[in-house]
């Protein structure tokens, strides 16, 4: 069985790695809210909002000349038309309303490419909480539309300067001004990482992607399993919410893709199943990119979402005991596949989903097998790089 | 007996911990910074062994952190660099970091080594009393090592009794809500937070840090203690040193005075 145990783990990943400063903010967490979602009112609020202010369900979409292309049956999940572009806005209506029912007067969050930012940011604006967002001072530089579309929505962006001044730095200053913080704040991370019961309360409220596509493909397919599930990995909750009801349905393939960079062994990737070994990160035990003396290495990613170290603790899980199938897509194939599903299908992604489109070049299938590709961003904010590759 | 016991029973107050970072300034610093901290006065010594993601930490020792991996610094490194050191030093010594490096090192190598050389205890933020007691309490025991676990104004009372019950050695009471370097004076919140401390009489010794910088920082927390912990304040001095050594005993003898 893949679910998280009481203490937080996920076989041997997972756990609560955190300073003791953050142990009150954790423990609240971890004891409420389980039950504080389960309630009516709750499900009331957040299925109002999932499908009256996100724009759920979104549509699972038969691919049709990808599908002729390939060979196979190819559906895409839109979570590309969610509100703000992409997935990560269905964790955070959820924990902004946790955080109000918990009594937070204030939100911080952590974003690389500054969707989770611009998620958080949104939410906010519509509770009318205060919100601060830490980006790595590189990041701002080269995000500077979502770095404004965050101000607009009345967010302070905090630049971290430390380190490599990306994502990993701007969760490290998160996590910092949480315990400068620690009696009125809510601290909602963006992806499946971070200290139990983050990893599985953000892929929970991830995991309406699998619900709806189970249904989806049932009306369409008159099936409710694919024959595999794709989608890219980051810290990987759109991974975790296109995988979570198919975890324990062993004929679904499950297929996480990761960024290769400049290629797995050039120096310049960010693949870290395959260049990583098991470690403590931002509070949970997984696998991480580091150094034999334990010291954290700099990943490298032409997509800011998929441009860290580690794997979401459940993704250490899935890859150790071989339940999901890891592939490495580098920077220039993940490009040619943006473009390439953008004039086959008419829908530019985001450089982060693109790897997953990429992706069908690499797994071997049947013909006609029925494969869901979870796209999960548009290619908006990510124009710039687009034409800066040029290739097109 | 473990020197930090013997510390605390010939010594009940004014109790002065002082940490740095190994490798920096410079990377071959790690002794002849221990033996300026005990020169100066101080009581125990706190090794920080460096790590690239310090969360606890506030931007004086993250610096001090990148600097001395740059320089080079690593476990190894350390533990060669301690390699009789009980020759010169007999102040109780604390190694202070986070456990990925210590991971990848192995716990067992880790605590065998810090036995090896004599190292006295350990602190690690980030390891919570849950996985101690899963994982690492039979092995620090076995290698008599004792462990610190920290408290901060938000631990509940139950909390701390439990902690008192797991820890030997020391309690390291975080004086506020924060990281390392974040604050300067005492206010009156936290006295209170201090006598609320006090008043339950716990079996460990306390030391309170974070925010305490100069005599008067110094005596005001020590009121309330058994002494205090001074990192980011001595980060500064040492970064700022013209005579590492002299600089350091000056600054010792001018907290402790």
């Amino acid at each position: 069985m893949i679910r998280v145990d009481e203490k937080g783990f996920y076989g041997k990943f997972g756990g609560a790695y955190i300073p003791e400063m953050l142990h009150p903010n954790i423990e609240e967490l971890r004891e409420n809210w389980e039950s504080i979602i389960a309630t009516p009112e709750y499900q009331a609020e957040f299925q109002m909002l999932l499908k009256d202010f996100v724009g759920r369900p979104t549509p699972l979409y038969f691919a049709t000349r990808l599908s002729e292309e390939f060979g196979a049956k190819i559906y895409l999940k839109r979570e590309d038309l969610c509100h703000t572009g992409a997935h990560k806005v269905n964790n955070t209506v959820g924990q902004i309303i946790l955080a109000k029912k918990l009594g937070k007067k204030r939100i911080i969050a952590e974003t690389g490419a500054g969707q989770h930012g611009v998620a958080t940011a949104t939410v906010c604006a519509l509770m009318g909480m205060e919100c601060t967002v830490y980006m790595g001072s590189l990041d701002i530089e080269r995000q500077k539309p979502n770095v404004e579309r965050m101000r607009i929505l009345g967010a302070k962006v905090v630049p971290a300067t430390s380190g490599s001044q990306t994502l990993k730095d701007a969760t490290n200053e998160a996590m910092r001004q949480w315990i400068n913080n620690p009696v009125d704040t809510h601290y909602i991370i963006g992806s499946v990482v971070g200290p139990h019961p983050y990893p599985e309360m953000v892929a929970r409220f991830q995991s309406v992607i699998s619900e709806e596509i189970k249904w989806q493909l049932m009306e369409k397919e008159g099936r409710e399993n694919p024959d595999a599930v794709i989608a890219c990995v980051g810290g990987g909750s759109n991974a975790a919410g296109a995988f979570y009801h198919y975890y324990n349905t062993p004929e679904v393939r499950l297929i996480a893709v990761e960024a290769a960079g400049l290629g797995v062994f050039s120096g310049k990737s960010a693949a870290t199943t395959a260049l990583g070994t098991p470690g403590i990160l931002h509070g949970s035990k997984t696998i991480l990119m580091q150094t034999e003396d334990g010291q954290v290495v700099e990943p490298h990613s032409i997509s800011a979402g998929l441009d860290y170290p580690g794997i979401g603790p459940v993704h250490a899980h899935l890859f150790d005991v071989g339940r999901a199938e890891f592939v490495a897509v580098e920077d220039e194939d993940a490009m040619k596949a943006g473009i390439f599903l953008s004039r086959t299908e008419g829908i530019i992604p985001a450089i982060e989903t693109a790897h997953a489109i990429h992706a069908l070049n690499m797994i071997e299938y049947q013909k006609d097998d029925v494969i869901v590709i979870n796209l999960s961003g548009r290619g908006d904010k990510d124009l710039e790089t687009y034409i800066k590759w040029g290739n097109y | 007996m473990n020197r930090i016991n013997y510390l605390f029973n010939t010594k009940k107050e004014r109790v002065l911990s002082i940490y740095f970072t190994a490798g920096f300034p410079e990377l071959e610093d790690t002794l002849p910074i221990m033996e300026a901290i005990q020169a100066g006065g101080a009581d125990i010594i706190e090794i920080g062994v460096p790590y690239s993601d310090p969360i606890a930490d506030g931007p004086t020792i993250q610096d001090s952190n990148l600097i001395a991996l740059e320089n080079g610094m690593s476990l190894k490194k350390l533990f060669d660099q301690l390699k009789g050191f009980r020759a010169k030093i007999h102040l109780p010594v604390v190694l202070m970091g986070y456990l990925n490096p210590i991971m990848q090192y192995g716990m067992e190598a880790f605590c065998k080594k810090c036995k090896e050389v004599g190292v006295d205890g350990l602190i690690l933020p980030d390891l919570p009393m849950q996985q101690y007691q899963d994982e690492f309490k039979e092995l620090f025991e076995e290698y008599g090592l004792f462990n610190t676990f920290l408290i901060s104004p938000q631990t509940s009372e139950k909390r701390i009794r439990e902690i008192d019950q797991n820890s030997n050695g020391f309690i390291y009471m975080v004086s506020a809500h924060s990281i390392t370097g974040a604050r300067t004076g005492i206010s009156e919140e936290q006295i209170a937070y201090f006598e609320r401390v006090k008043a339950m009489n716990l079996k460990n010794p306390r030391l309170i840090g974070f925010g305490i910088s100069d005599s008067e920082t110094f005596t005001t927390a020590s009121n309330y203690s058994n002494g205090s912990i001074i990192g980011s304040a001595f980060i500064k001095k040492v970064k700022d040193a013209k005579n590492l050594s002299e600089d350091i005993q000056e600054y010792i003898q001018s907290v402790i005075s």
